[in-house]
């Protein structure tokens, strides 16, 4: 993944000078003072927190929205005045690409050919040429609802590009995409830069970010920086620092983000990794982190600077310590499953797998898109029947006991399950009755949620206007009122930006410390670092099952000497590829 | 279990109502389809025209015609000259049926030999065309009772005079008004339960309810009380529409009509349910819907009676929870049935009711397997 060279005496593609967009019934203006260039053979990162106004961004550039302020010039054109001649030539993925779920794959391609204006002579080999580098020639025939997250947005990507665009507006393509087929997602973007288009990657994660040639960081609407991501990047260094934690590093890192010195700080396996702020000191035995650990310097990451350029994680410590009484920690595990396994037909979604997950333990499920940890986990919280084996969460076999039982569970799902056009009283209210609290305790349930997450001013307002962050804490307040044993979390952060998601952590951190078990599925590689302990799922069986660090040193070597768990996912999914079937596992 | 249910119950009616859209269109789309479609529902024929070519110079040729002339049935009678014009204003659908009255007319007549006139009706009109002939038939036999008998009117000659019970002027309000009534609940609670379901496996709030102590027994009941409250509501809406801007008489039992509305709308409910539980997106509910109300209507006795239905699909009919409660309706309206014969027509809607709904439950549970 090297970079272009910079060619600055090519003209933008795009260029965006004070731009400002309003919309009705808002109080703060979407976008403010934007100014902004796009080249060709470069690839430009938006990024920003939700609600920063990167959509909105992407979507004047495209010409389907209107600046209500400033100039914008998309190749050559005026986007509020010549979109056609701007769409002829711009290739745009929308968040959720337009796929047609019942049409199949070389059925949506046909379709937006024709849309595109694609003339027939052209059509097969264009095809063939996007088919092949997107690596679907085998799916042809499928449908396109049946593909995995990171097929789909592969094969959006080849209907944006059926026109030959010289410029690519991608917002958000990697969201929900695992790790592989990231990565391929990357490379094929790389490709096109290459041959001369210029792209406009909208994306929450940095790691992404920092790979771009530019970046463009948003932030409530305005324009915080812009340039190179290594520019942003000094901005921290020498601030950088892990510290060596044996014991108690969530009850550490707690204690270390209410320092003001530190600005940032999240667990890396056995590590914490910190962020300080310029000129101010930190010292390890402040917060209990024992004699004679002290911080090792680390290269700072385009994260840290982002952080660290939006003001820093919010202080203080998750209300959650304070409201939830603690578990008692017997040596029966929270979650315990034996030769786990579920058949959908010929096809086994889930072979064998087997587990224990000790009370106070946060266990991750990691996998690629389609390779059965949805599966195992839903067959963990008693949404799926199992074709075999055993699953006991707190004792219980979720299939077969009361309802009762249930009531010990905590559940979270990725599309944040509320009622849209409820309010954020009346979801907690609801979410309070079901799990059976009633009258008063219900009354300080609902009131006590309210404060800890701080809703007083968004009581009264539909939970479908909340902004994406807000969503989530209601969805967490939901799933812990009935203050469950056991938490079972899917993707809870897909789509959230990284502050939010840290503040996620902060109260999923405290729970834990209070001797709840949590149960997460994720794709981001960096939240996997949080688990105690982490299963890799592949092809339906558990092919590796250690701790973060153990997974890292797993696939230590002379071409990469400190894996991040990114490259040790990777390594460890092509390893068990090598391997003749029926051996893994 | 109560706790977990008042909750469920009271979501499930803020989500239908707290959307003003949803509110609005709870209430008067189907008002506004009672109104309208009342009066599409006409099977009165008032506008008949009428085509006569008389070939007789005769005296009783001549009064047979001024008899029909005079009609207030025929909104309009047209002389003509041949029976070359007969055919045309029969092909352009410019009359309904034609009279001729032959040469011999009144030859016959007169010698008491059957005198006869062709009568031609259109049949692409069926019904109008039946109902105009007895209009018809009743002038030509009235013509033929006079003439035959002047001096001693009524003597050996017998005659029909029809009296309509129950709607003495066969004003078809009265038919389709009630029968609306429950036709429009039964659109609105099917509405209100197939989508639910759906909706909420497409916002992911599903899985969230299967997940927590709620039984699948509760899930239906928190489903089928809102509805089934709706429902009843706008039933009640349309009863008093019926009675006060109609002016349908309502002879019956006002708790037995309630108390079979309840049953009807929990068996429409318990389909509509069953429906929800089988379709995994709106879209397919809403299709479920549609696949379900245009049979339910035709096989119900409202368009057509079911006894000139194949005995086979009179058998299917018994399915339908709207067959009973046409019957119950316009028997309380009209005629103040007794609760015996209105017993015999809810017990089915019960069993439909039960059985739906044991159904739906039970798809529920394996749903998910």
């Amino acid at each position: 993944m090297s970079r272009q060279p910079c060619p600055n005496d090519v003209p933008p593609l795009v260029t965006v000078r004070g731009l400002a967009k309003r919309f009705p019934k808002t109080r703060r203006p979407a976008l403010d003072g934007i100014d902004a260039e796009v080249r060709a053979g470069r690839i430009t990162g938006l990024v920003g927190p939700d609600g920063a106004g990167k959509t909105t961004l992407i979507r004047v550039i495209a010409g389907l929205l209107t600046a209500s302020q400033g100039e914008v010039e998309v190749l050559g054109f005026d986007p509020a005045v010549a979109a056609e001649k701007i769409h002829d030539r711009c290739g745009y993925m929308p968040q959720r690409f337009g796929l047609y779920e019942e049409l199949s794959v070389i059925q949506n391609l046909s379709l937006y050919a024709d849309l595109r204006g694609v003339p027939g002579e052209e059509r097969a080999p264009t095809f063939e040429r996007l088919l092949r580098f997107t690596d679907l020639q085998r799916f042809t025939d499928r449908k396109a609802g049946a593909l995995s997250g990171g097929m789909k947005q592969k094969l959006g990507l080849a209907c944006a590009l059926l026109s030959r665009p010289a410029l690519l507006l991608l917002d958000e393509p990697s969201v929900g995409v695992d790790p592989i087929s990231r990565r391929e997602l990357w490379a094929m973007v790389k490709e096109l830069v290459g041959e001369g288009i210029g792209v406009l990657w909208s994306t929450a994660y940095l790691d992404e970010a920092e790979l771009c040639d530019e970046v463009i960081l948003l932030n409530e609407g305005r324009k915080l920086c812009s340039g190179p991501p290594e520019e942003l990047t000094k901005t921290v260094e020498s601030r950088t620092f892990t510290l060596a934690v044996h014991d108690g590093r969530r009850k550490i890192l707690a204690r270390a983000l209410q320092q003001d010195a530190v600005i940032d700080g999240v667990i890396q396996g056995e590590r914490i990794r910190l962020v300080l702020r310029e000129g101010d000191r930190f010292e390890p035995a402040s917060v209990g982190a024992g004699s004679g650990t002290e911080l090792r310097p680390v290269n700072p990451r385009f994260e840290d600077a982002f952080i660290d350029a939006l003001g820093g994680v919010p202080k203080g410590e998750s209300a959650v310590t304070q409201a939830m009484q603690p578990v008692f920690l017997d040596e029966k595990p929270a979650i315990e499953c034996e030769d786990l396994t579920k058949r959908f037909g010929d096809f086994v979604a889930a072979d064998r797998v087997t587990f224990s997950v000790p009370k106070g333990e946060i266990f991750g499920l990691l996998g690629p898109n389609g390779a059965g940890k949805s599966t195992t986990f839903k067959m963990l919280c008693g949404l799926l029947r199992p074709s075999g084996g055993q699953a006991r969460v707190a004792g219980y076999d979720l299939r077969r006991a009361a309802s009762q039982a249930r009531n010990r569970i905590g559940y979270m799902a990725q599309k944040f399950s509320l009622y849209g056009n409820l309010t954020v009283q009346q979801n907690l209210e609801f979410f309070a009755g079901i799990y059976g609290l009633a009258g008063k305790r219900r009354r300080e349930a609902v009131s006590r949620m309210v404060e800890i997450f701080g809703f007083k001013d968004q009581v009264n307002l539909a939970s479908g206007q909340l902004p994406l962050g807000f969503k989530q804490r209601l969805a967490m307040a939901c799933s812990l009122m009935h203050e469950p044993d056991v938490l079972f979390l899917d993707e809870p952060t897909s789509g959230v930006d990284p502050i939010a998601r840290r503040e996620f952590w902060t109260h999923i951190n405290a729970l834990v410390e209070k001797g709840r078990t949590v149960m997460v599925t994720t794709h981001f590689m960096d939240e996997a670092e949080y688990c105690d302990r982490v299963a890799l799922i592949y092809r339906g069986r558990v092919i590796a099952l250690a701790s973060p660090d153990e997974l890292k040193r797993s696939v230590r070597s002379s071409a990469c000497a400190d894996p991040t768990m990114e490259d040790a996912f990777i390594a460890l999914i092509r390893r068990s590829d090598q391997q003749p079937a029926g051996a893994a596992g | 279990m109560w706790n977990r249910l008042k909750a469920l119950i009271l979501k499930e009616t803020l989500a239908t109502l707290r959307d003003p859209r949803n509110r609005v269109a709870l209430i008067a789309p189907p008002l506004l389809q009672l109104l309208v479609f009342s009066f599409t529902g006409t099977q009165d024929v008032k506008d008949i025209r009428l085509a006569i070519l008389n070939q007789d110079y005769g005296q009783p040729a001549a009064e047979l015609v001024q008899r029909l002339s005079a009609a207030p049935n025929f909104s309009q009678v047209y002389f003509v000259q041949s029976p070359q014009q007969l055919q045309e204003l029969i092909d352009g659908q410019r009359v309904l049926l034609n009279v001729r009255v032959p040469a011999d007319f009144s030859r016959r007549f007169y010698a008491n030999d059957s005198p006869v006139v062709q009568i031609v009706l259109d049949g692409r009109k069926s019904m109008a065309a039946q109902i105009a002939l007895g209009y018809l038939t009743s002038i030509v036999q009235q013509f033929s009772r006079d003439q035959l008998q002047p001096a001693d009117p009524g003597k050996g000659v017998m005659s029909v005079e029809p009296r309509n019970w129950f709607n003495p002027n066969l004003d078809y309000l009265w038919f389709t008004v009630p029968s609306l009534v429950v036709i429009i609940t039964l659109q609105v609670s099917m509405n209100v339960t197939t989508l639910s379901v759906p909706r909420e496996r497409e916002m992911g709030t599903f899985d969230q309810l299967l997940v927590s102590p709620l039984r699948p027994i509760e899930i239906m009941i928190g489903k089928m009380i809102p509805a089934f409250f709706l429902a009843l509501f706008d039933a009640t809406i349309f009863v008093l529409v019926a009675i006060f801007v109609f002016r349908i008489p309502f002879h019956g039992s006002l708790p037995l009509l309630y108390f079979s509305l309840v049953v009807f709308v929990s068996s429409v409910v318990g389909i509509g349910l069953l429906i929800s539980m089988l379709c995994s997106t709106q879209q397919q509910a809403l299709l479920g819907t549609m696949a379900i109300m245009m049979p339910a209507l035709i096989l119900s006795g409202y368009t057509s009676p079911i006894e000139n239905m194949p005995e086979w699909l009179q058998a299917v009919t018994c399915l339908n929870p709207l067959r009973y409660m046409m019957v119950i309706v316009k028997g309380i309206f009209l005629k103040a049935i007794p609760a015996e014969v209105v017993l015999a027509n809810l017990w089915p809607m019960a069993a439909i009711a039960v059985g739906t709904l044991s159904l739906a439950t039970w798809s529920f549970r394996r749903h998910l397997a």
